[in-house]
């Protein structure tokens, strides 16, 4: 694809460009965040506009962000017949939450089949929250007729070719990647030439110091290749974050805990808020996993992470619903 | 067990009109019209069961997802795709000339399956 849509955004959001993308937005929603031990407060529109519009910029700060994943707004199968609810449930985790977060990263599978009413029906559960949203599709996204034409309808102003982008928060950049669009035959996930080809401009003027946020829907490293569970063409990405010193990966897709780090780059696999899966091979098939009732909420989790600047690898704490 | 797609219920009328005359014909033979063929494919654990199938020239193809992820079956060449398949769906595609026809999951693209048409 070769389309931008309108209205073209650059690669760093300023404070406009990144309230007018999220849907979630509430304009007196209050920042927490831990600095020096004191807890601090500010409306989040004076903490955008002071934080760093520019690669580079050194505004670092600390700060709180969450990710949610496979929300699976749609599903009712035996897994989990009570998918919405379950979403429900992690929009009051989060909003119960002691340090609330600057923003949410949605890591895919928004909708169980991509049709209008799940994505309607995910944009009304999700907008109680009062951080903005941001998000990338999982292949339940983009099974429409129109091969992601409905998640870009809702999802896609102000992204590049099949929704990609990035923007910046205070200190942290952040790259939203899409790996489930044109998929090929015998192969897995795939970021694809045009997607590459933006990231390597994206990253470009970005010094070595600065933290990478990536998140996209399939694990970015071979988790499992006979259950598709890995990007075909992760190693090109992974090259153009080799010289950054800090990157931490985010993505959903397999519906549990993984955690793996290489050099500079740590992996972490997330919760789905609507059912689990099997791990690795522990299955004949990937797939929705049938646990007993109570064990069920063990299974399902949000995710908090906090950043400080120099300290390291950003901090994530997961939780359950149990 | 075949279960007859909406386009086999489209041409089923056409096959009547077509099959009638010879029914009545001169000769009083009765000429049945040579059957339509038919063949499941099931889609479950990710996989297609079964994986490769040959099947003469005209044979209708239905798959019918059986998992509780929705797949598709896409043409590698792109002649012919179903819709997203929830639980239960079916897809039919009716193969009218012979040759081998590669085809995938677009959602699960490790899952491949293979019709291989006999003229």
């Amino acid at each position: 694809m070769h389309d931008d849509h309108a209205p073209p955004a650059p690669s760093v959001l300023d404070r406009r460009q990144l309230l007018s993308r999220c849907a979630g937005w509430a304009g007196t929603a209050a920042v927490y965040t831990m600095a020096g031990g004191t807890l601090s407060s500010t409306s989040l529109d004076q903490a955008l506009a002071a934080g760093p519009r520019h690669h580079g910029g050194g505004a670092a700060k600390p700060f709180t962000f969450l990710q949610i994943s496979d929300t699976h707004i749609g599903f009712d199968k035996a897994a989990n017949p009570h998918a919405r609810d379950t979403a429900i449930q992690a929009v009051e985790k989060i909003k119960a939450l002691p340090h609330q977060p600057d923003l949410i990263l949605h890591t895919g599978d928004i909708t169980h089949l991509s049709t209008d009413a799940q994505f309607d029906d995910a944009k009304q559960i999700l907008s109680g929250l009062s951080a903005p949203v941001f998000y990338v599709p999982g292949e339940h996204d983009f099974l429409d007729e129109g091969q992601g034409k409905a998640f870009l309808a809702h999802y896609g102003r102000g992204t590049k070719g099949t929704g990609w982008y990035s923007f910046d928060h205070y200190g942290v950049h952040f790259v939203a990647l899409n790996n489930v669009a044109n998929l090929k035959p015998g192969g897995m996930a795939h970021i694809g030439e045009e997607q590459l080809a933006w990231l390597k401009s994206d990253l470009a003027g970005l010094s070595a110091s600065t933290p990478i946020v990536l998140f996209g829907h399939i694990p970015l490293w071979t988790v499992y290749e006979q259950w598709g569970w890995g990007t075909d063409d992760s190693a090109q990405a992974l090259a153009l974050l080799r010289r950054f010193g800090s990157v931490t990966v985010l993505n959903g897709h397999i519906h549990q805990i993984l955690h793996k780090v290489e050099g500079n780059v740590a992996f972490h696999s997330a919760r789905s808020t609507a059912y689990p899966q099997p791990a690795p091979g522990a299955a004949a098939a990937p797939g929705p996993l049938k646990v007993p009732d109570a064990q069920l909420p063990t299974m399902l989790g949000i995710r908090s992470a906090h950043f400080v600047p120099g300290t390291g690898p950003i901090a994530l704490v997961d939780q359950s619903f149990a | 067990m075949f279960c007859f797609s909406a386009s086999a219920r489209r041409l089923a009328p056409l096959f009547l009109g077509l099959a009638l005359p010879v029914l009545v014909g001169p000769s009083g033979a009765l000429v049945a019209a040579q059957p339509a063929q038919a063949q499941t494919v099931a889609i479950k654990g990710f996989a297609f069961v079964a994986q490769s199938i040959t099947v003469p020239v005209g044979t209708t193809v239905t798959w019918v997802n059986q998992d509780e992820d929705p797949h598709t079956v896409t043409a590698t060449d792109k002649s012919f795709h179903s819709a997203a398949m929830d639980t239960g769906d079916k897809y039919s595609f009716t193969f009218t000339r012979a040759g081998e026809f590669a085809y995938f999951c677009s959602l699960h693209p490790h899952m491949t399956g293979k019709v291989i048409v006999k003229g």
